[in-house]
């Protein structure tokens, strides 16, 4: 049973790191368009053909 | 997302060889490749940019990515935001944007521009936000290439915000991620307890303590969108679905963490917290559902969403939204425009004032005559006296009087609302019940009453109930989505299956709302040379002509003489009058003359749908008989109902009058569905059992609307109902199935049976149960 003490901190631990990964994404407007983002990743050029002066 | 889906292509991506290669409408004979010059021009752009991979992708609609012929007359320079480090930035709706190659070529096409800095368009929103550096002026350029690519843009206005504006659905989303990785994380916890006969108190006591902590904030974050609702319907003395949720959820947790506390066999952490996520889910999916349909109202809107040309004192003129217009200050009315204020006219004006009256034929209004706003011209462009700010014209009365009907609809109560009405006092007195049956008769100690009596609320708690109704309406929203039926208010479609009768307006609704060409075997050649020569002009006659021969190539050299017609060189085209010929008696009339040649009318009418007698056969066949109200004349409104098969009809209805029909049929007892275009049919629609406006309704009367079809044609409508009704059945059937679960579930609640395992397993079995159901009520 000693081996609880570590599993269940392991994988609360887990279970929150997915949660804040959930939270980022939240945050950073990633659920706002989902059936963009689904067709995004088809896209073969994520960058435009030219200079961009930044 | 799949549930929802997106609108359905109806031309597979590989375009065929009869389908024009830029926005993939069928070919009319004798086209080759390109059906108009818009998309041979749009094809070439395309090509030029390297972005040819756009057609092997592209999943939009036949002919939604043809270009415009008239540009955008839009300045769209004061709408550009500038930011503190003087990058320009601009927001816009962008219609036509309808698939993931959209995005792309619209992206790649602007980010070739040497001075754009980023563009980025959301699918989801319709939305595109365009960064550069440099003028503000350079807006007109960008959506100039929209214009020429096939997209028409507007800038993002309130409208659009107010759709998409999700803070709540955010939110929800928040809410259902954080119950779904407490419910999981919970059920970790749980199974070890159920599973573990041979664990020793201790160790049970602990687990039980690490599922509260799990629990416990799981319960008071997600919980909230519950708990705020339920408190409404406490104050508003209404028993809610919500309040039966809430107090259940509630209940359940203090239940459990009293028997974590005393170290009891059993918890029910993981019983609330999945309970929270289910219902969460369903509520995530009805929004995403009816946002979208609300989305796409708002782009409607905003597309038709004008600004004004003001007259200033030393003769300029700018360009100001129409709220800002004060009365008595003068606005340009150009040919083919909208007004959008009431006002007087200095001289004579042609205005075809369908949508305020129902008048099909434009008439003249005298210098000095008070014009109606919505009324669109259709002579020379004419300046104008506004007399009545927005606020205070004749747009705003018609909407005021449409808040009033809104308000008298209001009191519909939805079936899930009825159902939770008698639900939630049953199974409370139940709970209550148990607990004194257990404490009084049974003479338990009262800690085992209570648990028995919680564990009720917590097995009837409505997880099936409150998904029964919802769970059917995302669904067939969706699948009315699809056939590209918007459907805007949350109890529309059950409003819409009980509708036992069908009142329809003539111009607009029965007829297509727009001049087409009258077919009188003019000779072909004359025909394409007069719509060349149309296509250069805005006026809705010319752009009737060049319709009717869309690959007739622009006339060079065409100069406009305003209101009267049009010159390229010797050929003449305009008003009867302008080329010699007798004044026409309703400004429906063309006239093309080529020098001295012979005169050639072109004669164009207001034609009826052409499914019109189908749909309205449909709808008696639905049970639905149809009568017609219309603002015309008696003759034409006479004639239209006999070709569309309606024995019923009235004309010369002013609105009120409108309004009062649909309030005499709900009198008489019957269920009115109105279906209307007009500013005049407003207060109809919203005064109606059920409402819908058609393709190309003014923006008033698609506000008013429950629904709104964005497909050209009615025959669209009898499919709503018949999807409606089958929703309404699944939902009833989906209601029954909760009830029965119940029967069993809650006399072994009642007799202390249910443990925390069976509790969760009965709860998971039958909201899938009707989940499933109600995935159903898409199908035809």
């Amino acid at each position: 049973m000693d081996s609880l003490f570590l599993l269940v901190p392991i994988s609360l631990f887990l279970g929150l790191l997915g949660l804040g990964g959930f939270l980022w994404a939240l945050r950073t407007r990633q659920y706002d368009d989902l059936d963009g983002a689904a067709s995004r990743i088809l896209f073969d050029d994520d960058h435009p053909r030219k200079e961009t002066p930044k | 997302m799949s549930l929802i889906g997106r609108a359905e292509p109806l031309v597979p991506s590989a375009v065929s060889a009869a389908a024009c290669a830029h926005c993939g409408a069928p070919l009319a004979a004798g086209q080759h490749r390109f059906c108009c010059t818009g998309c041979e021009g749009a094809h070439a752009l395309v090509a030029g940019l390297g972005l040819d991979a756009f057609y092997r992708r592209r999943e939009t609609e036949a002919g939604a990515l043809r270009p415009e012929e008239t540009a955008p007359g839009l300045d769209l320079a004061p709408f550009v935001t500038t930011d503190r480090d003087g990058t320009q930035r601009l927001e816009l709706l962008l219609s036509g944007l309808t698939c993931g190659a959209c995005v792309w070529l619209v992206e790649q096409a602007l980010a070739a521009e040497p001075d754009v800095l980023s563009a980025r368009a959301s699918l989801t929103a319709r939305q595109l936000t365009v960064t550069w550096r440099g003028e503000a002026a350079r807006a007109n350029d960008v959506v100039a290439l929209l214009a020429r690519l096939g997209f028409r843009a507007a800038p993002w206005s309130p409208a659009c915000l107010r759709a998409t504006e999700d803070a709540e659905g955010r939110e929800l989303t928040l809410a259902l991620g954080v119950a779904a990785f407490g419910s999981m994380n919970v059920m970790l916890v749980s199974v070890a307890v159920w599973v573990g006969w041979d664990m020793g108190p201790a160790l049970r006591h602990a687990l039980h303590w690490l599922a509260a902590m799990i629990g416990l904030p799981v319960v008071l974050i997600a919980g909230m969108p519950f708990y705020r609702s339920a408190w409404t319907a406490i104050r508003a003395g209404r028993p809610s679905m919500d309040l039966a949720v809430s107090l259940g959820v509630l209940a359940t947790t203090a239940m459990s963490l009293s028997e974590t506390l005393r170290n009891g066999p059993y918890t029910w952490f993981d019983g609330a917290t999945m309970l929270l996520a289910l219902l969460l889910a369903g509520r995530v999916f009805d929004r995403a559902a009816r946002r979208r349909a609300r989305q796409s109202v708002a782009e409607l809107l905003a597309l038709q969403e004008g600004v004004v040309s003001r007259l200033l004192p030393d003769g300029r003129m700018e360009a100001v939204p129409a709220e800002n217009i004060a009365a008595g200050d003068r606005v340009l009315v150009a040919a083919g425009e909208r007004l959008r204020l009431d006002g007087v006219a200095d001289a004579d004006a042609l205005l075809d004032a369908a949508a305020t009256t129902g008048e099909s034929v434009p008439r003249t209004f005298a210098a000095g005559d008070s014009l109606p706003a919505g009324a669109v011209n259709m002579g020379a462009a004419f300046a104008m006296m506004v007399t009545a700010a927005a606020k205070d014209g004749s747009l705003a009365a018609m909407a005021r009087l449409l808040e009033r009907a809104e308000q008298a609809k209001g009191r519909f109560v939805a079936i899930a609302d009825r159902a939770s009405r008698y639900y939630v006092p049953v199974v409370h007195a139940v709970a209550a019940l148990t607990f004194l049956g257990w404490w009084g008769l049974l003479d338990a100690p009262w800690q085992v009453a209570l648990v028995n009596a919680v564990c009720v609320l917590l097995i009837t708690c409505p997880c099936a109930l409150a998904l029964a109704v919802p769970a059917v309406q995302v669904v067939a929203v969706g699948a009315l989505f699809r056939r590209g039926v918007l459907v805007t208010s949350a109890t529309a479609l059950e409003r819409l299956a009980s509708a036992d009768h069908a009142v329809l307006d003539k111009t607009g609704t029965l007829t297509e709302g727009r001049p087409v060409l009258v077919p009188e075997g003019q000779d072909a050649g004359t025909l394409r040379r007069a719509a060349g020569m149309a296509r250069a002009s805005r006026h809705p006659l010319a752009q009737a002509l060049a319709r009717a021969c869309p690959d007739a190539a622009l006339a060079e050299g065409v100069r406009e003489v305003p209101g009267q017609g049009l010159l390229a060189g010797e050929a003449r085209l305009g008003s009867p009058a302008f080329c010699g010929l007798g004044p026409s008696a309703d400004g429906m009339t063309m006239v093309f003359r080529d020098g001295d040649g012979a005169p050639v009318a072109f004669r164009f009418a207001d034609r009826m749908r052409d499914d019109a007698p189908a749909a309205v056969a449909a709808l008696n066949g639905l049970g639905l008989p149809a009568e017609l109200l219309s603002g015309d004349g008696e003759g034409a409104v006479a004639s239209l109902a006999r070709r569309a098969g309606i024995p019923a009809w009235r004309s010369s209805a002013d609105p009120v009058a409108k309004q009062a029909r649909i309030e005499a049929l709900k009198a008489e007892g019957r269920h009115p569905l109105m279906v209307g275009d007009g500013i005049n049919d407003a207060a109809a629609l919203a005064a109606a059992h059920v409402s819908a406006s058609p393709a190309g309704a003014t923006d008033l009367a698609q506000t008013a609307a429950d629904l709104v079809l964005q497909r050209e044609g009615l025959a669209a409508l009898p499919a709503a109902i018949r999807v409606a009704r089958r929703a309404q059945a699944i939902a009833r059937q989906n209601i029954g199935l909760s009830l029965t679960y119940n029967v069993f579930a809650v006399p072994a609640a009642v007799g202390g049976l249910v443990t925390p395992l069976i509790a969760a397993l009965v709860m998971a079995a039958s909201s899938i149960v009707v989940v499933l159901n109600a995935l159903r009520a898409g199908k035809e």
